[in-house]
């Protein structure tokens, strides 16, 4: 059995260093690292293992400007057999209903693959809302929140999911999609040889035209989402100290309780 | 693309390929995110860096001298001391459970037959196995005609009985390479080469060494009691054994001297780190002059040796028929210059380097090894005294 594989990317800036222009309510992107989403490299790490284990190959794939082709390269580094960028100005501005119809748009270009998989949600956007909106476009099932992935067993996946309270094992057939946390696996370093072939690796460019997107449903125009404003929350804080004996405050404690819940 | 943070620590140019420079980030990658955090703790406990051999595998570090038909880079020797130097500056324990599976390899590499190469380099190129080298016994350490275990032909196996001790790898490693005398009436000339996989019937692991530092490697006994080899685990032919050692180990030991070039470094880089914090007498210690002069000496010494290593490495890569001679200096200087400069770390960070709230007290423990290990350095300097004393006529 081989397994072709599609794992979703995100190139996102670095973990610290997140910052949003008032004026505009996007994010500032000038002079800012950029990293792959950490969460997707999770979902990556878990692509790269069922291959070891099954056979088969790994496609990383990646909505964005021009730039997260270095996001895609470093994918290969980290074990990605092929990467593909989807690139088109026609995609600007795409909220997450948007970027999953793009992503399912080129995932059915490529046809034949048997899973795809994505982080659980980005570290920008923190959504967590296009792996399952990508498999309900691909009209596939879906589970979120996958924390370990058990067999696959003639066109069938068994996977644990986690929920508050411990974990569900989910038999699901293939192909499907689902999202990773990161109590999955511990993400490898880049290798060797995986680096020397990320610098040279062609990296094929897919553009509104080449996904045969409907260019009213991608980008701002296919975006339902509306960001009024991006503020951060007041934080007011008020502190009051309890006075009078043990018992007393306890009692003023309680009262106090019983007035917020 | 990573900047090359890691050439930032070499004020020499050492003028390495692309894909040196490749494997030297990627090793310092490896080095800071996986072996720096619990490198204390593998030393107090003594543990086998398992994880961390996976993540060497992972990031291709097995492959590095591996021809590329068996699945290698096929790299030379220059690439592993690039490699195990930057091992080295996080834990010498680590860096020698790496570099003598490089030296268990290295036989296979050498003397190896088509077959057994087939068999074997894959495996070790993707690290799911590792390799180590069997000589030293209680009788025959320096002096490797001090070799008791026997190999005895009988039909398609060699009988192999003896014991083999303070093997490097021992009892985690599952492919080793056993020096047995097979006519022992001849000395070194009757001794020779297996390959023997660790589950072999009659091979076991007596007693684990504990150790006053290189703790996170593994050092153990290996007894072979009627243990069959098939006669195709032979390397080479019979009597070859100790031309084998030899040349295993003139192509190794610029490795041993990569790991002590970059324990030298790690403690010269704490050194300095703690020099410029430590304030005594209202100013940093640093700005003292005694210090200064220890600082400028270890630098000095270190880039000394790191040079050394890396001509050395490139002269043997280039198929040198001096390996032995140019690989004993590298291993002897280097080796020392690593005793000294850890030494001198702990002494510049006066009682708190002695405490094992700080690395440099480990990494003085680790040093000593160095020097003792793969030739101790006074049987070196009879090697490269022979080699002195033949070339004297050379000179004009």
């Amino acid at each position: 059995m081989e397994l072709n594989i599609v794992v979703c990317i995100k190139q996102v800036p670095g973990t610290t260093s997140i910052k949003i222009d008032p004026e505009t309510n996007t994010l500032v992107r000038e002079g800012v690292e950029s990293i792959i989403n950490p969460f997707d490299c999770y979902a990556l790490e878990e692509g790269v293992r069922l291959r070891e284990r099954y056979g088969g190959k790994v496609t990383a794939i990646s909505m964005g400007p021009p730039q997260a082709e270095q996001a895609l390269r470093e994918a290969i580094s980290l074990g990605a057999d092929d990467a593909i960028l989807l690139s088109d100005r026609a995609f600007a501005g795409s909220d997450t209903w948007a970027t999953a119809y793009v992503l399912s748009r080129a995932i059915s270009k490529i046809a034949d693959y048997d899973l795809v998989v994505c982080g659980r949600q980005t570290l920008d956007g923190d959504t967590g809302q296009v792996g399952p909106e990508l498999a309900e476009m691909l009209a596939l099932p879906f589970v979120a929140y996958v924390s370990r992935i058990e067999e696959i067993v003639d066109g069938s996946m068994r996977v644990q999911r986690m929920v508050e309270e411990g974990y569900e094992t989910i038999e699901m057939p293939l192909p499907g999609v689902i999202t990773v946390v990161k109590e999955i696996n511990v993400p490898r370093l880049p290798s060797i040889r995986g680096t020397m072939k990320s610098r040279t690796a062609e990296i094929p460019v897919w553009t509104a035209e080449d996904t045969g997107i409907d260019p009213g449903k991608a980008g701002v125009a296919g975006s339902p989402t509306r960001v009024v404003k991006i503020f951060f929350p007041q934080r007011t804080r008020r502190s009051e100290m309890l006075q009078g004996s043990l018992e007393e405050q306890v009692d003023q404690l309680v009262e106090k309780l019983e007035e917020v819940v | 693309m990573e900047p090359n943070t890691a050439e930032r620590s070499t004020v020499l140019e050492y003028f390495l390929t692309e894909q040196q420079k490749v494997v030297k980030d990627l090793a310092r990658r490896v080095a800071e995110e996986r072996i720096l955090p619990v490198r204390a703790d593998l030393d107090e406990k003594e543990e086998f860096p398992w994880a961390i051999m996976k993540d060497l595998a992972d990031a291709d570090l097995f492959r590095i001298f591996i021809p590329q038909e068996y699945d290698g880079l096929g790299e030379g020797l220059l690439t592993l001391c690039v490699a195990a130097e930057e091992l080295g500056r996080a834990c010498c324990g680590v860096a020698v459970t790496y570099a003598a599976s490089a030296l268990g390899a290295m036989p296979v590499l050498l003397y190896g037959t088509e077959e057994q190469k087939r068999r074997y380099l894959p495996d070790i190129a993707s690290g799911a196995r590792l390799t180590a080298f069997g000589l030293t016994e209680s009788t025959a350490g320096s002096d490797a005609a001090g070799v008791r275990t026997t190999a005895v032909r009988d039909g398609e196996h060699y009988v192999l009985n003896g014991t083999k001790q303070y093997i490097t790898n021992g009892g985690e490693a599952e492919i080793y390479t056993i020096i047995a005398l097979t006519d022992p009436t001849r000395g070194p000339r009757g001794a020779s080469a297996f390959i023997v996989d660790k589950d072999t019937p009659g091979f076991t692991f007596g007693k684990k060494e504990r150790k006053m530092g290189i703790r996170a490697s593994s050092t153990s006994e290996l007894v072979f009691h009627n243990c069959r080899v098939p006669k195709e685990n032979l390397l080479g032919r019979e009597g070859v054994g100790f031309i084998l050692t030899m040349r295993t180990l003139d192509s190794t030991r610029p490795g041993v001297a990569a790991v002590a070039v970059g324990l030298a470094q790690g403690a010269l880089e704490a050194a300095v780190a703690y020099a410029q914090q430590r304030v005594q007498f209202g100013h940093p210690i640093s700005a003292i002059q005694a210090v200064q002069h220890m600082l400028a000496n270890m630098a000095t010494e270190l880039e000394a040796a790191r040079a050394l290593v890396h001509a050395t490495a490139r002269t043997i890569d280039a198929g040198t028929k001096n390996a032995s001679e140019i690989g004993a200096m590298a291993k002897v200087f280097a080796t020392d210059m690593a005793m000294k400069v850890t030494t001198d770390a702990v002494q510049v960070f006066g009682g708190a380097g002695y405490m094992r709230d700080y690395p440099v007290e480990k990494m003085m423990r680790d040093a000593k090894i160095n020097q003792i290990y793969e030739g101790t350095n006074q049987v070196l300097r009879n090697v490269i005294a022979l080699d002195v004393l033949k070339r004297k006529g050379m000179w004009s």
